[in-house]
């Protein structure tokens, strides 16, 4: 199994969907699932931009609130759980990842590690560097604690991840 | 029964009977989870040395960790607070609260917080402070303390959940479903947390390299809390320090397999605050990026309150690498029965909370609940840093045993205890301390000491001055011992033997149960080995599960004298009762100069293992009974056996080596998985414990009455484990030796 494969099968048993494109196709896999309103902040890959799309890039306190979708860039991912890193600073990844219901994170294929050590060791630079806050996000919230198992307890209930393979 | 007795009797009762079900029935995925992923993962054993290498090295370097965390904290821009004790974190919090001019702070689940009672700190400094972890939100509005450390509300089922909020909502539409409640929760605390001005949160890492804290969640509160307020607030103690970031992996792949079985957890947080994110300012709705970041602030409040001491404790050290999982309570037989507010004090609960409670609150609340571990050691091997928690709990009731004080009925047990503890031990610690001073005299006395025994008395007197339950039947004791039968038998030794074997004769196998021990030589000679019953005393675990350490220590170098030559001379030490060789591998290396120990435990085998080593090498089992010999032991073994291995032989892992060999004789064999049979040596005895010993129990007999396993033998290798399956069943059982010993006894069919 590739290491892209382990990653999407990491995945299979919870609320989170793992979409394979190449760059050509990210515009019409983040159309696809995208839920309106959407907010976002903009990505890091070259030719790739959320600006054609209906998403807002700085949103306000409320706008984020009634946001169905976030979506933000993330990385490295980590293939033995189907983890990705959700960094983020000035642009506000967190809370534009955690506060709509859905949250879309767009994945270079490239930034795939196979362990969770592999990808705290990438961390540690960012973090040497001034990344202030990176989250390792592996599938939707959850809780169990009102009974039985509930997606979507203080976080998204779902997640999806478009894996840019070419990257 | 004292009055205490008496009061704890009914307080395990009451739990048994209103939280018991529930907790049970949450803490069980937890336990068969972190078996599934521990068992599926490749470097398990790797990661929790590594782990527990961590985790020793942060404690011994903790001072210079701590300066190196403030230089670190400080430079990344915010403030260390050292908090000698709650007192101390508290009076900061409260200044923190001031100059934020705070009205509501938001916090997620913290243990350390509840330690200090921070939530009633803010709200008598006018701080409105909310729990958002949706267990601690339901514990807020019952008003009630945590069960369980990691998942505190495993007490509370949904529809009490769905009460609690109809009432406390006064709501028009009562909520029915998990999804529904769910929704309504984090509806009502969205609120909270956007007018919140402080966010709280507590730290499962600080790496002091970095500065960085690590947050291990699922429900992504914690992470609301800690980036949505400009103000952020982590109470730690200091124990949480790591030396690196990169020490952290290990922890991670750890700590959600440990905790409930999770492979991770939905989020594991890095947070370097103060944070860049900005902070959102929901007083300003429409404006965008968040309304404006404004300030970050940031304070990290380290909390000693006891920890030092606990470092500078040689017993208590390895309680401040507990990582706060909550394994070893998922897997405790005792904890699953009748949860934290039993097995736990005023913080902490399972069986590392006795060392957390003797450290931070004091030794009145670790001895609130300290005799229910059992020292069945099932957490040990569950525990992702490799705690001893069974040898915490033994030290912290050593202790809690010298500083009580005598008692009036002291003299009545003199005479058959002289041992080395204080005057004030417990009567009925005392008696089931010095077991083998009492087998000895009800063996020479036999059977008029079993007469005396049976009588109601008797068995009143037992009751009310050492807690031994009347419910309970009582050990028989043999006039002929097993060392007695041994010499006088007119046996020549096996030709040509290879191997030459000691027989221990544990107080059981010579007073009480002497029929596994002539099977034990049978079964051995009948292998062509060379055995001999050496001449030694108890190995010390009776005392030592009593608190009872120094007489402990005296028994252990007195074995050591007995065997000490006879290994010397060439000779295996072959065990048969499991808690004695647990010993022997085990807490010997506590109890006996390094290389005494090492060499008592590299020399000794569990019967059933070294019988499966002797069939490895050669020897043939057909020289064995099993269930197509002419004789056997029990008509029933014919059909099948059902196994329940001995908890502390699991831990040793030597349940396999039991089963392979009564398979290799022909026998078809079904096995246990409960944690514990609940009798636990003497704790199933006592008055105290006798309702939630048969509560443990329950579960194995419901599984060795399922259709497939009813009518089989049972086997048991532990001596407590066959007394509670004889009360628990109709059925007889034997010890596994006894179905492979070609010189057949006949076992009972019945009981009586």
């Amino acid at each position: 199994m590739t290491t892209i494969d382990t990653f999407e099968q990491s995945l299979a048993d919870l609320p989170a969907a793992v979409d394979r494109v190449s760059s050509d196709g990210f515009d019409e896999a983040l159309e696809q699932c995208l839920e309106r309103p959407a907010v976002g902040v903009s990505l890091p890959f070259r030719d790739l931009s959320l600006t054609d799309h209906p998403v807002e890039t700085d949103p306000s306190p409320s706008a984020l609130s009634d946001a169905r979708t976030g979506v933000t860039p993330v990385g490295p991912a980590v293939a033995e759980y189907g983890s990705v890193v959700i960094p983020s600073g000035v642009d506000g990844a967190e809370q534009v990842s955690l506060y709509p219901d859905i949250h879309v994170g767009v994945l270079a294929a490239s930034d795939i590690v196979d362990s969770l050590a592999e990808a705290v060791g990438e961390l540690s630079e960012g973090i040497a560097d001034g990344l202030t806050s990176a989250v390792f996000a592996t599938g939707p919230s959850g809780t169990a604690d009102m009974g039985s198992v509930v997606y979507g307890a203080h976080g998204p209930e779902s997640v999806r991840v478009i894996v840019l393979e070419d990257r | 029964m004292s009055e205490d007795s008496r009061r704890t009797a009914d307080r395990i009762s009451e739990l048994l009977r209103t939280e018991g079900e529930q907790v049970q029935a949450n803490v069980t995925p937890f336990n068969e989870g972190r078996y599934r992923r521990y068992a599926e993962m490749d470097d398990t054993e790797a990661y929790r040395s590594e782990a527990r290498r961590i985790k020793e090295d942060a404690i011994e370097r903790l001072p210079e960790l701590i300066e190196q965390v403030r230089e670190t904290v400080e430079s990344n821009g915010g403030s260390v607070y050292l908090a000698e004790d709650a007192a101390d974190a508290n009076e900061y919090l409260r200044e923190v609260a001031r100059g934020n001019d705070a009205g509501t702070a938001v916090k997620s689940k913290s243990m350390t917080t509840e330690e200090i009672d921070v939530n009633e700190h803010l709200e008598r400094a006018g701080v409105d402070t909310y729990e958002t972890d949706l267990a601690e939100f339901v514990l807020q509005i019952a008003d009630e303390s945590p069960s369980h450390i990691a998942a505190p509300a495993i007490h509370k089922s949904r529809s009490e959940i769905a009460d609690l909020f109809e009432r406390h909502f006064d709501l028009d539409e009562p909520l029915r479903t998990a999804e529904e409640l769910t929704a309504f929760a984090s509806d009502y605390l969205e609120e909270r947390i956007a007018e919140a001005d402080i966010g709280l949160t507590g730290a499962n890492f600080v790496t002091a390299d970095t500065g960085t804290i690590a947050l291990v969640t699922n429900e992504g509160n914690a992470r609301k809390c800690a980036v949505t307020p400009e103000t952020h607030v982590a109470v730690a103690g200091v124990e949480k320090l790591l030396p690196s970031l990169a020490d952290l992996p290990p922890f991670l792949n750890l700590i959600g397999p440990a905790g409930a079985g999770q492979d991770i957890t939905a989020y594991l947080s890095l947070l370097t605050p103060p944070v860049d994110t900005p902070a959102i300012d929901f007083d300003d709705p429409d404006a965008p990026g968040f309304g404006g970041p404004g300030d970050r602030e940031f304070h990290l409040v380290l909390l000693d309150n006891g920890r030092t001491e606990m470092r500078e404790d040689d017993e208590l050290r390895e309680t401040l690498y507990c990582v706060r999982c909550g394994a070893c309570a998922n897997t405790c037989a005792n904890f699953q029965q009748v949860g934290g507010h039993a097995f736990g004090g005023e913080t902490y609960s399972g069986g590392i909370a006795t060392g957390w409670e003797a450290g931070v609150h004091g030794m009145d609340s670790a001895a609130e609940f300290n005799d229910l571990c059992t020292g069945c050691s099932r957490c040990v091997e569950a525990c992702p840093v490799k705690i001893d928690i069974p040898w915490i709990n033994t030290v912290v009731r050593d202790r809690l045993n010298r500083g009580a004080d005598a008692s009036t009925f002291d003299h009545l047990v003199e005479g058959l205890s002289p041992d080395d503890e204080s005057a004030g031990l417990d009567l009925g610690k005392r008696l089931f301390g010095n077991f083998e001073r009492l087998a000895a005299w009800g063996s020479r006395t036999a059977p008029l000491s079993n007469a005396v025994a049976d009588s109601t008395p008797v068995r009143i007197a037992l009751e009310r001055v050492a807690g031994v339950d009347r419910r309970r039947d009582l050990p028989r004791f043999r006039r002929e011992t097993f060392r007695d039968w041994f010499h006088q038998r007119d046996a020549a030794a096996p030709d040509d033997t290879e191997r030459t074997v000691a027989l221990y004769p544990d107080v059981y196998t010579n007073y009480v149960d002497v029929e596994r021990g002539k099977a034990a030589v049978r079964t051995l000679e009948a292998l062509g080995v060379d055995v001999t019953v050496p001449d030694a005393c108890g190995s010390g675990r009776a005392p030592l599960s009593q608190g009872m350490i120094e007489t402990a220590t005296e028994q252990a170098k007195a074995v050591y004298e007995s065997l000490g030559p006879v290994i010397e001379s060439g000779r295996d030490i072959v065990v048969i009762e499991p808690s004695d060789l647990a010993m022997f591998r085990g807490e010997y290396d506590r109890l006996l100069p390094e290389t005494a120990a090492e060499r008592v435990a590299e020399n000794s085998y569990e019967v059933m293992e070294y019988v499966y080593g002797l069939l490895e090498n050669g020897a043939d089992a057909d020289d064995l009974a099993g269930p197509n010999a002419d004789e056997t032991p029990s008509e029933a073994a014919r059909d099948g056996v059902a196994y329940h291995s001995h908890c502390q032989q699991r831990t040793l892992g030597l349940e396999a080596q039991t089963v392979a060999v009564l398979e290799a004789v022909g026998y078809d064999v079904i096995t246990s998985d409960v944690e514990c049979c609940g009798m636990a040596g003497s704790f199933g005895y006592k008055t105290e414990y006798y309702d939630l010993s048969v509560a443990v129990g329950a579960d194995l007999r419901d599984q060795f009455t399922s259709p497939g396993a009813d009518g089989r033998l049972l086997l048991a290798s532990g001596t407590s484990c066959a007394d509670q399956m004889n009360s628990l069943f109709e059925r007889r059982s034997a010890h596994p030796v006894q179905i492979i010993s070609p010189e057949v006894d006949r076992i009972a069919d019945r009981r009586r």
